[in-house]
């Protein structure tokens, strides 16, 4: 104070402490004022929203404060929760999902056998991991290679010889695949295939009979008419998504083809497959493909869902690479070409790797909608978790009337499965992202 | 010195079509061509010979047949006495009309959305998010199935809109006085005309003229504002100035139609409760409602992140060099933005309307009669021709995706980047 007072020019010799900014300008205030009421269309659509969540939540909150989880029935439901919250409360009746949970998760499956599909569940996640993340242990893949064919045993049990036989079957093949690779590739791989499936046709039979009554290892089995719930779901996604992926590739490849007809064989295929509903298809499984095949045979009807499931997302799978292997320069094949790489390594070492890579975002969405859309195969008569398990509560006089909680829970695990699937393929597509200059 | 030279003719060995690349392809696609037809031949082998063993024949002919049962909803003239052939033609005509109004409201939902998605607001952005993200992750069956429920469970009874003469008031009110949602089905106001023109019986369905006159002269009025504007920027491009047009296109466009509606003397009947039905309007059925608004609000989720992806694809440069230019925020998204935008949309697009025609089949679920519920359902179990109709439906689905697909190929043709 006393320095100003010499000299009537005001200089400031020490810096100012700085101000806090001021409040329209910081937090939560400049935020909201940002974000919500920058302008008047901001300002009404945020009203909007207010309104749209404040009547959403004014009218289903209470329905779900007054959630009854354990009764025996709607109406003893619809009782307590008038006892509890006054006449004509309603409320959602949970004790239906607490009473047949097992219904949706396992459908019919004999329940003394559910440690089965539970175990296969875990081992499919055992399974699934070392493909998923790479940072994993890779000796787990040998868990992954071996675990199709234990799944198959695990869920429907009966002896353990047909299916040691179907592996067999793939070892011989290997092996033969294995001596005939120094006289080239194709006659491996015809001469792998001849030596499997005669393998398969001849071998089994008695072999099966003669193991069957040595060491009779077998597990009670269980129909498949009794699959059903998410059990039924999950097998046809995981089955489906395994299969079809490998017959897309090739499918894709087919169509990218020089060769006339394989290339004409793989677009009728693709377009046709792409241009029937998924529910034609089902109705080709379950009618009129015991038309097609010798007189006599009837196999099994998950079997023959599963194939057509297969056949029709490999069509989508397919046309998702193609994409990929469009994307890719010219110079990678070129490049290949010019190390003197054959078609198979080329598409082994260059092609594919980076093909697939771009075409990861498309093949993980046809797994989402091949995963939704098993849901269809309530139209043959199998007892998926949507329509046909909720259907068949509903016809216990007990239940009869419930239908929001069966949407509820079959869509929040849904909602989780594919969520969770979308945002692995976000991250597998950061994770493999290279700056392509 | 080495000069190049042909390998040596030796003549021709057999293993030369194994390892040598110029005969290997003709050997692979000559193996692939017997396998492919021995497979065909084999399952149409299989095919004749059951068809023997359970005495059945391959042919056409119960299309001719009456059909003998009741479509509830029928887009052209049917009654059970018609054949077989007629009712796919009703089915297919239901497939037809869902689909074209659910990728209707779908693309109106996706841009919406889509475009909110965008938005700066938070609250609405995330609003959205969840929106798109709920509906894209579980099965359409279940839109559908909820829309059903919603409808038959908790919309009210026609006659619930009954006024109490006690009270002067319904326990139901109609929505703007013209539609009414029961559980049985959604009452909507129709259409008429007073002083009609008639109808042409054709073979097929009779055309209203009415709305023949109404199509021809929207189409006219079209044409003629296309070459109003085609005027406008003919004088723009002489002179410089565009002339004011928004006004003569408007007047062009309703100014005759208003006209032709008043002259055929247009009227819109609201639904009126009489007993227990309504009558008056149309009484559109529940499964047809609960089809739609499931397809519609479901693939509209799915547009919504296409219109999304085709704005973030523009790069911000468009935009800043619009304005560099001058152009004002309005003629930068129509002539810079949307032109760009559309090119990455429209595909996409088009193969969501593929998918929504083919998830319409889902109309089984709730019992609505399109092409699987007449050709693949009802006709399917009366005549006990599995073969024949599943392929027939399988064959015209194919042609509906051909068609559609085809229109695709054309406009990515007709937009395609003209690259030097």
């Amino acid at each position: 104070m006393s320095d100003t007072s010499h000299s009537a020019v005001f200089v400031r010799k020490t810096m100012l402490p700085p101000e806090p900014a001021p409040a329209r300008q910081t937090g939560v205030s400049k935020w909201v004022r940002e974000n919500l009421f920058s302008g008047w269309l901001n300002t009404i659509l945020t009203l909007a929203g207010i309104a749209l969540i404040w009547g959403l939540a004014s009218h289903f909150y209470p329905w779900f404060r007054h959630g009854v989880w354990n009764a025996a029935s709607l109406p003893e439901c619809r009782q307590i929760i008038a006892a509890r919250w006054g006449e004509g409360a309603t409320g959602a009746c949970w004790a239906v999902i607490h009473a047949r949970w097992t219904q949706f998760i396992f459908g019919f499956y004999p329940p003394e056998l559910f440690w089965r599909p539970v175990l296969t569940f875990g081992l499919m996640l055992v399974a699934v991991a070392p493909v998923l993340f790479t940072q994993l242990p890779r000796g787990m893949l040998k868990v992954s290679a071996v675990f199709p064919l234990l799944a198959i045993w695990l869920l429907w049990g009966g002896s353990i010889w047909p299916v040691v036989m179907i592996a067999a079957g793939f070892a011989v093949g290997y092996l033969v695949a294995r001596i005939l690779a120094r006289w080239g590739m194709i006659l491996a791989i015809l001469g792998a295939v001849v030596a499997a499936v005669l393998f398969w046709i001849f071998v089994p039979g008695p072999v099966d009979a003669v193991l069957g009554r040595v060491l009779p290892i077998a597990l009670e089995p269980v129909a498949s008419r009794q699959f059903g719930g998410f059990l039924l779901a999950i097998t046809l996604g995981a089955g489906g998504i395994a299969m079809s992926l490998p017959l897309g590739i090739l499918l894709a490849l087919g169509r990218q083809s020089d060769m006339f007809l394989i290339k004409t064989f793989s677009i009728m295929f693709i377009e046709f497959i792409r241009g029937v509903p998924l529910i034609t298809l089902l109705f080709v499984a379950s009618l009129l493909l015991n038309y097609f095949l010798p007189p006599g045979t009837n196999f099994d009807i998950i079997l023959r869902v599963m194939i057509l499931v297969t056949l029709f997302s490999a069509a989508y799978i397919a046309e998702v690479i193609r994409g990929g292997l469009a994307a890719l320069p010219r110079g990678q094949y070129e490049a290949a070409d010019a190390l003197g790489l054959d078609y198979w390594k080329a598409q082994r070492l260059v092609i594919l790797p980076q093909a697939l890579k771009i075409s990861i975002p498309g093949i993980v969405s046809t797994f989402i909608s091949m995963f939704k859309d098993t849901t269809l195969v309530t139209f043959v008569g199998l007892f998926e978790p949507l329509k046909s398990i909720p259907d068949s509560i509903r016809a216990d006089i007990a239940w009869k009337g419930t239908y929001w909680e069966h949407f509820i829970f079959v869509g929040a695990i849904f909602f989780i499965l594919n969520f969770s699937m979308s945002r692995y393929s976000m991250y597998l597509e950061r994770k493999l992202k290279r700056d392509h200059r | 010195m080495t000069s190049a030279s042909d390998a040596p003719d030796r003549g021709f060995r057999l293993s030369q079509l194994i390892y040598d690349t110029r005969y290997r392809s003709l050997t692979i696609q000559v193996i692939t061509l017997i396998v492919v037809m021995g497979a065909a031949g084999w399952l149409v082998d299989n095919t004749i010979q059951n068809l023997r063993v359970l005495g059945k024949d391959f042919n056409f002919g119960f299309l001719d047949n009456r059909a003998g049962y009741d479509i509830a909803q029928h887009l052209i003239p049917y009654t059970n006495d018609n054949t077989h052939a007629r009712a796919m033609l009703v089915g297919l005509l239901n497939t037809i009309w869902v689909s074209l109004l659910g990728c209707a409201t779908a693309t109106v939902i996706g841009i919406f959305v889509g475009v909110l998605r965008l938005s700066k607001n938070w609250l609405v952005a995330r609003l959205m998010t969840v929106y798109v993200e709920t509906f894209r992750n579980v099965p359409v069956l279940l839109w559908i199935l909820v829309a059903m429920a919603v409808l038959t469970e908790i919309t009210p009874a026609p006659n619930a809109y009954k006024v109490n003469p006690a009270t002067g008031e319904a326990n139901a009110s109609m929505i703007l006085d013209s539609i009414a949602l029961t559980n049985r089905y959604t009452a909507i106001p129709a259409v008429s005309f007073e002083r009609s023109l008639g109808v042409i019986d054709t073979a097929l369905a009779p055309v209203s003229l009415n709305v023949l006159a109404i199509v021809l002269v929207l189409a006219g009025a079209i044409w003629v504002n296309r070459r109003l504007l085609a005027h406008a920027s003919a004088v723009q491009d002489a002179t410089g100035a565009r002339p004011v047009t928004w006004w003569k296109s408007l007047l062009l466009l309703l100014g005759p139609l208003a006209l032709l509606l008043a002259a055929l003397g247009f009227q819109l009947h609201g639904p009126t409760l009489k007993g227990f039905n309504f009558t008056g309007g149309t009484n559109v059925s529940n499964a047809f409602v609960a089809l739609w608004a499931g397809l519609s609000l479901y693939t509209g989720a799915f547009i919504a992140e296409i219109v999304r992806a085709g704005i973030l694809a523009i790069s911000k440069g468009q935009t800043e060099a619009a304005f560099a230019l001058g152009l004002r925020p309005g003629k930068t998204m129509r002539l810079v933005i949307l032109p760009q935008a559309l090119r990455v949309i429209v595909p996409p697009l088009i193969s969501q309307f593929l998918n929504l025609t083919k998830n319409s089949s889902l109309a089984i679920a709730v019992g609505y009669m399109d092409l699987r519920g007449t050709l693949g359902g009802i006709t399917l179990n009366q005549t006990g021709r599995e073969l024949e109709a599943i392929l027939l439906m399988m064959l015209i689905y194919l042609a509906i995706s051909l068609v559609i697909s085809g229109v695709m190929n054309l406009y990515n043709h007709k937009v395609r980047l003209k690259e030097r």
